[in-house]
Parts: structure tokens; sequence; C-alpha cells
């Protein structure tokens, strides 16, 4: 019988190590060859395809398909990295419930779609293996662009422009690159450190330098950027968190979930890292469940999630609510927080009931309390700071269409930019798309 | 219940399900397995002359075909007749007879074209119990280059000729067994009904490559970097088989000549698809070697069940049967019109038949935004491709446009009478219509 730690409070080693080793393999195995076929064999190749309408980037996934089932999934990896140079992130990470997979005729069919994350997942993994770059750079142009953030939306961008013969320079506030893919998803969905092999990767296309440990307002200023290169590429995503703003919330074992999150990706070992016997998780969103359920994985005892509206306005897909409900987290749902208990060291978190009443949610009388030595908040991140120059939309820097921005030669995409989902795969389409568009400018021909 | 008791020639058989004479039929062993699953009869693997037994090759004797999910469409051999002593065969062929009389169990055989060979070994082999013979006119590899199987096939005269040499050795009953791979299949089978033949089996393999090796250049079944041609059989050979049988069935020179459909048989549909056309009885052999003796009981189930469903009670009733509605393009009717309907309720909107219709046909299905897919009666010429690249069964159908009613593509009324090509007015060798 394997040991279980039951200790109160917050503490490491709850599981051995073969469990907590066990727990986080990865959620969706890699296909063998056979498997890839079996499942490409399904695929209709349909016309004008509703899954690739779905997918963000337009990935022509009846073409990359049909490259897997007759036998050339290195085709198969250009296709989808040609339009998402992060397509091996991607398939991993992507809601393709919500995306690709929910609109997929067979799904319409026979309720069962073909299972484009993994087929994907196959073929980029096919030609990662191989050690190669299926893209080269075109001759140099002599530009150069300044991107900020190492992030999905700014190496997308990166990427395209070095491939387009810009240099670029990408400008990083962490150690480490690779951003929410880096820091931010739940562990068992990026295994054997793919994100740090995938950026190096896509850096082996070349003329990418990436300098760590500044971000705008400590090291680099915008305007700077603007005179220093022939154009800025603005993808650092939120650095800031949302707070509950509520009595206590300083207390010791109270922390954002997304930093959490990022601790268990850094660990070296995770039953080194702390966690509570009993974890209380606020939020609705893939940051709750991510949270929740690793939290559930490294031991805790009691894992809820509260969220305070409806289960039906969860941002977190049905597939990943289920996922949290069959690793044994609990869902309550229609429960807002009012109160932390505990002297010190958190011992509950207190909840009333709330109700939606006209359209607007109301909160009722009645309370209940839950026994919780962890509580994370992961109710929405937002935009840190930023310059002056930079108009905002709800929150969020505005672009257009092309990703500009309302300052001169400054594009941005990603999650710090106004429009589309806070998705990997949307951040990719969209840096992608402001390097066409940086390009297209520089060169004159807009 | 239907009865499926087949009557072959005489020769009974619970069921119309023989076994091709082919590697599944090459030993005692196999032989009583196939028995013990349930079918009808064997026809033994082809039998040579006494002596030393050919040689097979020891590398790879098969190649295919692969559809959706790695389905085998079809088969390559390049399999010899048997390569085990006559003498072995014939002992096992008795016991076998013995321990199972009330299946058929016929002998193949192919020896040189010379009378003495055929007059020699065709009352040996009677002596096994056999019920019958069928001569390999058909194996188009290897023995063909000896100037056997499918090079006797080919040639008519030589058909009529050992045909009478073997007749005259036996009183049992003697099926040709013919090759596809010719011109026209009416002149083999005449030449084997002028031989005395009491039936004619067919289709025996197709002369076939498969594949190409692309790193060794070489065709598949690859032997030490060469390949040569082999015999192709199975689902994907069935609408070529069917067309011969149905070729022999209708014409009035050979019909009424009994026939053992061979090719493709992989369901019972399929078997009932070549019983309508005029055949007897069906061989099978590429089904029983893709998932083993057990199909039959699929086959015997399916027939049965469909027979009783038709309201046939016996095999007899459904020989045939579909032999007088195979006729020549000319006869077709003209003033027949149909055109493709679409079920909103069954589309799964994948689009290929917009694709089929819009890039390679007539540009007769619109597609809505929200991807509702439509036919344009004034286009669309009822090609039936549509239909035909639908995954989803019974999506779309043809519907036939009542007389009187107006063809959208015409714009004239349809008309009710029978009308074809040979009454045509833009048929230049047109005859008034009477």
């Amino acid at each position: 019988m394997a040991h279980i730690n039951r200790e109160n409070g917050v503490a490491a080693g709850r599981l051995d190590p073969t469990q907590v080793a066990d727990n986080f393999t990865d959620l969706h195995p890699e296909y063998d060859g056979h498997e890839a076929l079996v499942a490409a064999d399904r695929c209709y190749f349909c016309h004008d395809a509703p899954c690739m309408t779905a997918c963000p980037t337009s990935i022509d996934i009846p073409l990359f398909i049909r490259q897997i089932a007759t036998g050339t999934p290195e085709a198969a990896a250009k296709t989808i990295l040609n339009q998402n140079i992060l397509g091996g992130m991607c398939a991993r990470v992507c809601p393709t419930e919500t995306l690709c997979e929910e609109v997929c005729v067979r799904e319409t069919a026979e309720g069962k779609p073909v299972e484009i994350g993994r087929l994907q997942r196959y073929a980029t993994d096919t030609l990662m293996a191989s050690n190669t770059h299926p893209f080269a750079r075109a001759d140099k142009t002599g530009k150069s662009v300044a991107v900020v953030g190492a992030g999905p939306a700014g190496l997308s961008c990166a990427h395209r422009l070095a491939m387009l013969g810009h240099d670029v320079v990408v400008f990083e506030a962490r150690a480490k690159g690779g951003g929410l893919n880096e820091f931010g998803i739940a562990a068992y969905k990026s295994t054997n450190d793919f994100a740090q092999r995938e950026l190096d990767w896509l850096l082996s296309i070349g003329g990418i330098e990436i300098r760590y440990g500044q971000s705008l307002g400590d090291g680099i200023a915008l305007d700077a950027l603007q005179s220093d290169f022939d154009a800025v590429f603005l993808g650092m995503g939120l650095s800031a968190v949302n707070a509950l703003g509520m009595d206590g919330e300083d207390k010791d074992n109270i922390s954002d979930a997304v930093d959490f999150i990022a601790d268990l990706r850094q660990a070296s070992d995770l039953t080194a890292l702390p966690v509570g016997r009993r974890v209380v998780v606020i939020g609705g969103g893939m940051t709750a469940i991510d949270a929740g359920v690793q939290a559930k994985l490294l031991g805790a005892e009691d894992v809820t999630i509260v969220y305070r509206r409806g289960q039906e306005a969860m941002a977190a897909s049905s597939f990943e609510q289920e996922l949290a409900q069959q690793k044994g987290v609990t869902l309550i749902c229609n429960a807002t927080p009012v109160g932390v208990e505990g002297n010190g060291s958190l011992t509950g978190v207190t909840f009333a009931y709330t109700e939606t009443q006209n359209g607007k949610l109301v909160t009722l009388d009645e309370t209940f309390t839950l026994p919780a030595d962890q509580l994370f908040k992961a109710i929405g991140q937002k935009l840190g700071d930023t310059p002056d120059a930079l108009s905002l939309d709800g929150g969020k820097i505005k672009v257009d269409d092309a990703q500009r921005t309302s300052a001169g030669g400054v594009w941005a995409g990603g999650d710090c930019a106004s429009g589309g989902d806070d998705l990997t795969v949307t951040a990719v389409a969209e840096g992608r798309d402001a390097a066409m568009d940086i390009h297209a400018t520089l060169m004159g021909a807009s | 219940m239907a009865d499926l008791t087949s009557n072959f020639l005489g020769i009974s058989s619970p069921n119309p399900f023989w076994l091709a004479s082919a590697p599944p039929t090459d030993k005692e062993y196999n032989v009583r397995r196939a028995f013990e699953a349930g079918w009808g009869g064997v026809v033994w693997k082809t039998l040579g002359s006494e002596g030393p037994p050919v040689v097979n090759v020891n590398g790879p004797r098969y190649g295919a075909i692969h559809g959706a999910d790695r389905r085998l469409l079809g088969l390559n051999n390049i399999e010899l007749i048997t390569d085990r002593p006559l003498s072995v065969n014939l002992e096992e062929m008795t016991r076998v007879k013995k321990d199972y009389p009330d299946r058929a169990l016929i002998a193949s055989v192919m020896v040189p074209c010379e009378e003495e060979a055929w007059k020699e070994i065709i009352p040996r082999i009677a002596e096994t119990g056999c019920d019958g013979f069928e001569l390999n006119f058909g194996c188009p590899h290897g023995m063909a280059e000896r100037g056997m199987g499918s090079a006797v096939g080919q040639v008519p005269e030589y058909i009529e000729m050992v045909t009478r040499w073997c007749k005259a050795a036996t009183d049992l009953p003697v099926i040709v067994k013919l090759t596809p791979n010719i011109t026209n299949i009416l002149h083999p089978a005449q030449a084997a009904k002028d031989g005395g033949a009491d039936a004619v089996s067919l289709i025996n393999t197709i002369n076939s490559i498969t594949s190409v090796n692309l790193d060794a250049m070489s065709p598949e079944p690859m032997i030490d970097g060469k390949g040569t041609h082999g015999g192709y059989c199975g689902p994907a050979v069935k609408p070529i088989a069917l067309n011969m049988v149905a070729e022999i069935a209708r014409n009035p020179g050979t019909h009424g000549l009994p026939i053992s459909g061979i090719g493709g048989v992989t369901t019972w549909r399929d078997a009932a698809e070549f019983l309508a056309l005029g055949a007897g009885n069906v061989q099978v052999c590429t089904a029983a070697m893709t998932y083993g003796f057990k199909v039959v009981q699929e086959m015997i189930s399916g027939l049965s069940q469909w027979m009783d469903e038709q309201g046939y009670s016996s095999i007899d009733e459904v020989i045939g049967r579909a032999v007088p509605n195979v006729t020549d393009w000319q006869y077709l009717n003209l003033n027949h019109v149909t055109k493709a309907r679409i079920s909103q309720e069954d589309c799964i909107k994948c689009g290929r038949c917009f694709a089929a219709c819009e890039d390679t046909s007539h540009q007769a299905i619109t597609m809505s935004e929200d991807r509702v897919f439509d036919v344009k009666d004034d286009e669309c010429v009822a090609c039936n491709l549509c239909v035909n690249v639908c995954p989803v069964e019974g999506c779309i159908t043809m519907e036939t446009i009542a007389p009187g009613a107006m063809d959208e593509r015409t714009g004239k009324p349809v008309a009710d009478e029978y009308a074809n090509w040979t009454t045509h007015p833009n048929n230049p060798s047109a005859t008034a219509a009477e």
C-alpha cells in the first residue's frame, strides 16, 4: 500500500514518488504508427472542412491527415507548422473539443470526432524527432524587429519574421522562454520538457536572439524599442492577477493559482512541492481546473473548485470539467467567497450561494464554510502596466484586424491584445498575422 | 426457413458456399477445419502430374491492396499448384470425402496439354471418391509459362480439346475454370461447352502487379529484388467477375450452361448477387484467407435471412433471377429521369458531394454559408457520383421523376413511353420506331 501523508496544513511529499510520477504522465499519450493510421483513416477529407474553419490558425487539417494516412507524417507536420509554428504544443493543449473536433463531421455522424489533436501531435512529434527544421530563412532584409515576450504570440511572430528574412530580438521578462507553455499549463499536458524542446527547435531557424530578464519598464522602454528597431511586436501576456478584494486575503497559504501552476511546472521534484490536505480553488476557467487537478494529483485529500456562476457558464470546457471530476475534484457552482477563516494560517473559506436574477448575479444570505488548508485564486489575469502611448480596449491593448496598436510601428497579439480567446492557438495566429503585416509594412507592400 | 441445399451438377452440398481451389484447400488439415466451420464444399488445391512436385518460391507469395482501416480489398498471389506429392493429396482426399460424405469435394487438375497425361490422371483421382473435376485453365502465373493454366484458357481450341479428353475419361461432372485474362469471356465459355463441359467456373485470378517497392524499385511481392505478375483476387475483382458471369448467363450460345461463380465473394450479399446473375453456386477464397473459415457462418445466416425475407424457399429460385435485366446500353430507357435527393436529416455536412459535383461533374449541388447542400434539378444529370462519394449510406438517393412532371434540366416534361438509343434521332443508325 502506497504511503499517503494526511498531515493537516500544507505539506510536501503527500504521495510516494512513483505515484506522483504516474499521476503526472501524459494526459493523451502519443499515438504509435498503427494508431495514427487507424485514426487518420476516419477522416473524410471534407470539402471546405469545418475543422479547418474552426481552427484559429486555419491549419489544413484534411490535408495533413491525408498526408499521415499516406505515410508522410513529415509532410503533414510541415502543413501544420506552416500555419502554426507551435503546432506541437497546440496539439497538446488546444481545447480541441470546442474547436476542430467539435465540428468534425464524424462528431455529427457518430458522436466521435476524428482525433485531430492527437494526429497533429503524431505528425509534429515525428518531424521534431528527426531533429530537422522544415523552414529556411529568406534572404536577409536588413530590417530588425523587437518582440516583447517569448510566449506563444511572441515566438510565433518572431519565427515568421525570421523566416521572412528579418532579424529579431525577443525580450523576455523571465529567465526562460515559452510563456504560458512553460509556466502556465498543466504538467500532464506538456511532459518531458516539451515547451523548452519546442522553443529550441523553433529557434533553430536562426535570426532570433532572446534577451532574458527584460520587460517593458524593467530594462526596456517602448519608445526606445521604437527608435532602435524597425518594428515592435508586443506579446507579453497578462502579468497581473485579479484579487478577491476580501478581508484576510493576505493570510498564509492563500495564493494565486498561476503561481502554483508555474511552481509546479518548474519543480525538479514534485514530491518536494507542498500542497494542502484540503484545497479550495476559486474560479471557473482553465487555470482553476489546472490548479485543482494538479493539487489533487500531488496528493491533496479534498480539492474543491468553487465557481460563482452556473456550471454552463464556466470558461473551462466540458472536457476539462469532466477531467477534474474524474480525478476526484469536486465542483461547486453558484457560490461566491465571503470570508476566510483561521488565525494566521487558513483553516476554511466561507461562501455565500448565488443566483442569477433577471440576468444579474445576486449573492444570497445563505452561507457555508469549506474547511481548507490552502486556497488558490483563479479569478482571471489582467494586463500589467503599459506605456501611455498604447490605447486600451476592455483592459487590453487595442489592436485592429492587422494586430496594429495605436502606437506607430507597434503591433500586439496574444493575451495582452484585444480580440480573440486567450488560447495558445489564438496567440500563435495573432503573432503570425502581425508578422505578415509587419513584413508587408517594412517591405513597402501594404 | 429457406433451404440452402445446393445441387450443382447433381453434386449435393448443404449450402452453395464452396472453397475455391487455392491455398486454403491444400491439405486435409485445412479442409477438415473448413468442413467443421460449415463450408458446403471444397475444390481441392490443383493437383499436378505424378513425379516430383512443383516448387514454390521461398520469399513472399502474396501482395495486397488495402482500403480504409487496412481492409484487404485485393490480394495477388504467385503461388503455384500444390507442391505436395500427388499420392499424399489423393490419400488425404479419400479420407476427407469418406468422413464428410455430405460435402462436395472437387478435384482441381492441371497437367500438360497432352491427352495421355489427362487420361492417366483423371481416373486415378476419381478413385478418391471425389464428386467431380475442375480443370484449371485459369492460373495466370508460373504454370502459364509452362503451357498450362491460363495458357490453355486463352486458346478456346485447347479448352475444347482438353475438356473433351477429360469427359471421355470420366463419368463425373467436369467443370472448366476460366481465366479472365482474355478479351471476351464468351469464346472460352463456348469452347468449354462445345467440349462437353458440365459447367464453367469463373473467374480465376487477374494478371496483376499490386504495388512497387519504391526503395528497391521492384514489383511486390519481391523475391530477392525481383517481382513477377501474379493473380489478383478479392473484393476488388468482384465487378469484373459479375460481368463475365452475366455475359455467359445471358448469351444465347452459353445460356443455361451451369456456372460456379468466383471472384471476391466476401459476404452473403456478394453470393446472392452471383446467384442472381446466373451462378449455380459460389466459390470463395480471399474472404477465408482474410478472416478464416468462420466467415461462412455469416454467409449462411445472411443468405438464409434474405431468402426468407424475399420469400425464396430454395437456391434454385434465386439462380439467374437478375439475368433478364442485364441488357445492352443501347436498350436502356433514355426517357427515365432521376434526380439526386439529399436527406438534410442524415447529412453530416462533409461536403464531399459538393466537391465531387462542382469539380468533376455538372455543378448541380449548391453549398450555403452554413453548409446546407442542395441539388439543382436544372443541372443534375443524375450521374450518381454524389451518392457514391457520400460517406453516409442512404443519405443521398436518386428520385425517379414521374412521367408528365417537368425535367428542370431539359425544360421538357418526362415522357411516359420507353425510348432508347436505337430509335433516338441523334443516332445516325437509328431505325424508325415501329
